[in-house]
Formats: structure tokens, sequence, C-alpha cells
């Protein structure tokens, strides 16, 4: 059934039936092509996702202090609640089982300058832990430590793009730079996934901003890490008990919705994985259906593959094809023809995911892909599913006497 | 060669069924050339492809060169066509994606002969018909003569022991009519044994014998003085 010149016969038959061929080859791979690139654009979406959310450390509550609207302990409403230092140590002190680290946050825009090039960027005042919450790159050069807060020195630590507005492709550490009026030395250099905007940010121990600053112990931000053992729910049980915390030693009414506020990442972070997945469900329905399209449509071509050939198969059967031959050769030449082209279809669509890249990135669509695995899985499929849908009509034909064939005209 | 006896064949048509053939015996000896003569749906075309194992009979005896046929699967039929029968039909039945020597070469790709072999038989046989120049042609370039020629040729490559053409001139005109005959009448020559069903009387007298059929039944049976076709060529 499978020797050379069966084989022959089918190729024969291949190239003489261009049309046919063509039908059938171009269903299917075009099946295949809009299975992976349907795929991969799902697999883009979720990187888009993960770009936007994944840069940041997960094990993070961020502490916003705001303006009371409730009167509370004596205390009128309207107030601004502000940080000192002393509520860092605070934190510090009440919750070890929970914390690994507190970082201050003092946020601000200045003009940052060396010799000639200038440029306003934002400045951080932070203790050395914010490298965690950020995850923050050293590319050269370190990042602040402990001494930098204890000393208050004029060290800062600049993003990558700084570095490149203002020193071009010449070094910066050990330059001096003028943040704002003061000079500062350059110690390092670091790089970020969240994107340019968070490469274009200088970074200084927040003892030297409060210095700056009129020698105050304001702290804008407080950002808590807490250790990843403690799991989603220990996270929740933690932002409350910190939530509560606050409240008490800031004399917050526990129904003021605007006193203080605390992001929880990890929470986010869940909301944002339930949505991730609903997108990957989604995206495998969208696929399911296709690859069920594309079989839908080997079967139909199937049907008029063999109602077109039903007077040659009389003929073949007259001049004496057994019906086991007549259902091999429409068989073996349906499977060839998927073969080839579902292949082909599915190497057009992995070439055109990987030209793709970021070109859709304005879509949502980071670096498209489709793991070879899946794809030539449908692909499998679809060849498959198309014989078994061939089977049918071929055995029919086969069956149908030479007279019955013949008389069709 | 062909023995049949008693046959009966109808057609089941919903609820009526027609009788077409009502009790057929025949014989016919290896190397005869009979004709099968009768007005339009007198039954010629049933009894010859039952003959032909491409349809089967309801009822009766059916030996073709001593092998009782009788209960044959589609597999088994096929062999037997393939080794035994050779078509030739009024509508030449050539299929058109494949050139005049790859036609001729089909019945012995079914007897799984080796493709050169195959290639050199068929070239013999166009070159018995006439047309070993167009080999190479598709069936829609060649004339209504050239294709039913093509189509003897294809059904002598396998060598059967009988052929069997329906109204193989229905479709030609008079003269092409008579060239087909010819080459009929020369490969009954080589001792071939052929039924040839017509309803044409000039057609009937190029055989050697006749034997005529009225609702069912042979009325009439009749060796007859060959007529030669070259003569009219
Ligand atoms: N497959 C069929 N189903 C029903 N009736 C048929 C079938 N084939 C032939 N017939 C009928 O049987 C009769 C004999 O047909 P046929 O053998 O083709 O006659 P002929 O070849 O002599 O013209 C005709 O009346 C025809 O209509
Ligand atoms: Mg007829």
């Amino acid at each position: 059934m499978f020797s050379r010149d069966n084989w022959k016969e089918i190729f024969e038959t291949i190239q003489k039936n261009k049309l046919r061929t063509f039908l059938s080859g171009f269903t299917v791979a075009l099946g295949i092509l809009i299975f992976v690139v349907l795929f991969g654009f799902g697999n883009g979406l979720i990187n888009t996702f993960d770009d936007f959310f994944g840069d940041d450390a997960t094990n993070v509550f961020f502490i916003f202090p705001g303006r009371t609207t409730v009167p509370y302990k004596g205390y009128k409403s309207n107030r601004t609640i502000e940080f000192e230092n002393s509520d860092l140590a605070d934190i510090e002190k009440n919750f070890p089982l929970f914390l690994e680290y507190v970082t201050p946050r003092i946020s601000r825009q200045d003009t940052v300058r060396y010799k000639q090039e200038s440029n306003s960027y934002t400045t951080l005042g932070v203790a050395p832990s914010h490298q965690f919450s950020e995850m923050t790159i050293i590319m050269k050069g370190r990042y602040l430590n402990k001494l930098d807060i204890k000393n208050k020195t004029k060290n800062a630590v600049i993003g990558r793009l700084v570095e490149q507005d203002l020193f071009g492709a010449k070094n910066s550490i050990g330059k001096y730079v003028d943040i704002g009026g003061s000079s500062f030395k350059v110690v390092g250099v670091f790089q970020d996934d969240g994107g340019d905007n968070e490469e274009r940010v200088v970074v200084i121990p927040y003892t030297t901003r409060q210095l700056i600053e009129k020698n105050n112990d304001k702290v804008s931000q407080i950002i808590v890490g807490f250790k990843p053992q403690i799991g989603y729910a220990g996270a929740m049980a933690f932002e409350k008990s910190l939530d509560r915390f606050i409240r008490e030693k800031k004399y917050i009414s526990p129904q003021d919705q605007n006193g203080i506020f605390i992001r929880n990442v990890a929470d986010q972070l869940k909301q944002n994985q339930q949505f991730a997945r609903v997108l990957q469900i989604i995206v495998a329905l969208v696929a399911f259906g296709t690859i069920i399209a594309g079989i839908i449509g080997i079967s139909n071509i199937m049907v008029f593959v063999v109602k077109e050939r039903t007077k040659e198969l009389g003929i073949r059967k007259a001049l004496g094809a057994t019906p086991k031959s007549v259902i091999g050769t429409i068989l073996l030449e349906s499977v060839f023809i998927t073969t080839i082209s579902g292949f082909v279809g599915m190497l057009i669509g992995i070439a055109i995911l990987s030209s793709l890249g970021e070109k859709l990135k304005d879509f949502f669509i980071t670096n498209p892909y489709i793991d070879t695995g899946t794809a030539i899985f449908a692909t499998m499929i679809l060849i498959v599913f198309g014989a078994i849908a061939g089977y049918v009509p071929a055995r029919r034909a086969a069956r149908i006497k030479p007279i019955v064939a013949l008389r069709d005209e | 060669m062909i023995e049949i006896k008693d046959l009966h064949k109808s057609y089941k048509m919903g609820s009526n069924s027609l009788h077409v053939l009502k009790g057929i015996n025949l014989s016919i000896e290896a190397g005869e050339l009979v004709a099968i003569m009768g007005s339009s749906g007198s039954g010629k075309s049933t009894l010859l492809n039952i003959l032909g194992m491409l349809d089967e009979a309801d009822s009766g005896e059916y030996n073709l060169d001593g092998v009782p046929i009788k209960n044959l699967n589609e597999t088994k039929a096929a062999k037997y066509r393939n080794k035994f029968l050779g078509f030739v039909f009024q509508s030449f039945n050539l299929i058109n994606y494949k050139s005049a020597m790859e036609n001729v070469a089909l019945p012995l790709y079914y007897q799984k002969v080796p493709r050169k072999e195959r290639e050199q038989r068929a070239m013999k046989y166009l070159g018995q018909v006439g047309l070993k120049e167009w080999a190479t042609h598709l069936p829609n370039e060649l004339s209504g003569g050239q294709k039913q020629r093509v189509a003897i040729a294809r059904a002598m490559a396998a060598e059967p022991k009988v052929l069997l053409a329906d109204e193989p001139t229905g479709a030609l005109d008079s003269t092409t009519s008579y060239e087909v005959m010819d080459l009929i009448q020369k490969i009954n020559d080589l001792g071939n044994t052929i039924l040839v069903v017509t309803h044409e009387e000039d057609i009937a007298h190029m055989c050697k014998r006749i034997v005529y059929l009225k609702d069912g039944v042979i009325v009439e049976d009749k060796k007859v003085e060959q007529v030669r076709a070259s003569t009219y060529v």
C-alpha cells in the first residue's frame, strides 16, 4: 500500500489536479496559520500584562498618608496626615513576624545638571531596601547603603537613561552632578524593567533629602516589604493589622476612607493573575474554534473531492481497483496535502509571530509567540481529524458500484 | 468461455420492480466476436454489465472460463475484472488528467506491474491502435475515434480473456465507427473473445454472430457472414 509506485501515482494525481490540491492545502494552511497567530497574540497579551505588573516586587505594601474626613478622638476632620521617621521605626518594631524591610520614599521633581547638559527628573529619597521593592538592577557602581543614610551623604544612584541623557557614552561613576542646587556624587547606575519612566529616576538617601529640606523628619510615603512565605492570606491579615496600627497611632477613624490608604500589590496581583487566566481561556477557546472550523473545512473539501472524483473512481474500479486501494488513494493524497500545507502554515505563522516582536505593543501585544509543542500538536490534530473526515466519504466512494459511478454524467 | 443459464435481473424503483432480464441462456466460445442487438431499453447494457461483474444478477448461473461467478465481494470482483475483462464504453471513460499512455497503463498498475514495464506495454498497445505519436496527449486533445482507440488499447493492455464493448461506436460518425470496428476485428483475428453491444445493423454484421434481445429474452441467435470493416475504410 505504501510502495514507491503508490506514492508516484499520488504525486502525479496531486500535480495534475492543482486546483483541488490548492483548495485543500490552502484551507489547512490558513487554518493552522490563524490558529498559530491567534494563539501567539494571546500570549503577547499576557506578556504585555506581565510587563505592566511584573517589574515590581509583589510582596509589598505602599502606605500613602491622606487628609481626614471624619472627626475622631477630639481631632477635627480635614487634618493632613504626615509620616515621620519614628513611624518607620515603629512599624519595624511592631511587625517582626511579617516584615522583611521598610523604606520611606520622598518623591520630588528636580533639575539635574552635569556640565552643559541638564534635565528635569524624578528624585526619590529612599532607604537601601528600596532596591528590593522596585527590583532595581545595578548596572555599575552600587546602590545606597546604611552609611549613606546614617551620614546623610550626598551620594546619588542614577537611572540608565539619566546617565545616557547627561553623560552620553561617558562613564558617570564618581562624577558630580547638581541636583536641585546641591552637588551629589554618582555612586551607581541602575536599570529597571518597568520602562523608560523608571530609568529616568535619581535616587538619593532620604535623610539627605530631609536635611536639604530644613532638616525635617517628614516622610511622604512608606513602602513595606513582607516575607513572601506568609502567603496571600498572611498578606491580607498583615495589611489589616498595619492599617489598624497606623490609624491608632495617627488618630484616624476606622471609618475614614481618606485618612490613609494602603495599596496592596498582592491583592492586585491576584486580580491580575485571574484576569490573565481568563484571557488565556478566551484565547484557547478562540484557537479551539479555529481548529474546529479547519476540520469542518477539510471535511467539506473531502466530500467535494470524492464527489468530483466519483466517475474517475468508477473507471478505476472497472479497471481493477479494489475498495482498499480506492480508500488508500484518497486518504494518502489528503493526508499528504494536509501534512505538507499544515506544516507550511505553521511555519509561516511562527515566522509572522517572531517578526512582530514589539511592533504591536500599541495594541497590547508584546513578543507574541507559540511554543512549538502546541503548534505541532494543533497541526497533528488537524491532520488526524482531516484523515478521519476524509475516511467517511472515501469509504462511501469505495462502496459505490462501478456502474453507478460510471452512469453519473 | 462464457456460460450463462437462466439469468434474471430486475431493478427496484420504490415499490415498483422492473424485470429487465427474464431468463437469459447464452454460451460463447473462445475467439468469438458476438454482437448483442436490441432496441433501446431492451437490457443489452444490463446483460453486459453483469457479464463484466460491474453489476450482479438476481438469479441464474454465470461461468467465466470455468470459474463460477457468484457472491463476489467488491475486492474479489475488482481482481477478476482486472484479470479477466477489458471494457470499452460508449463515452470512452478515459481519465482526463492522465495522458493516453498513462490511461493505457492504468490496468497494469492494478496488476502491480512495475512502472517501466507498464509504460513499455502501454506503448506497445498504443502502437497497435496506431496512436504511438499521441502517447503524451491528454484525452481532450484527441478526436472521438482516437479516444475510443485509446480506450480499446487500455482494455487490451491487461490481456483480458474477454473484451466487453458497450456501444463502442455509439458516439462516433460512420467513418470513424468503421475504423474502430476494423480495429476490433483485427483484435478478434488474433484470437480474442469479444462482445459488442450495438443497436446498429451494419455494426452488428461486422461481427461473426448476432444475439437479439427483446423484452428481456433472447429472441434470435445466429451466425453471420462477417463483413470486413476495412472494405469501407
Ligand atoms: N440502475 C437502474 N435502475 C433502474 N432502472 C434501470 C437501471 N439501469 C437500467 N434500467 C432500466 O432497465 C432497462 C434496460 O436498460 P439497459 O440495459 O441500459 O438497456 P439498453 O442498454 O438495451 O438500452 C431500461 O428500461 C432502463 O431504464
Ligand atoms: Mg445501453
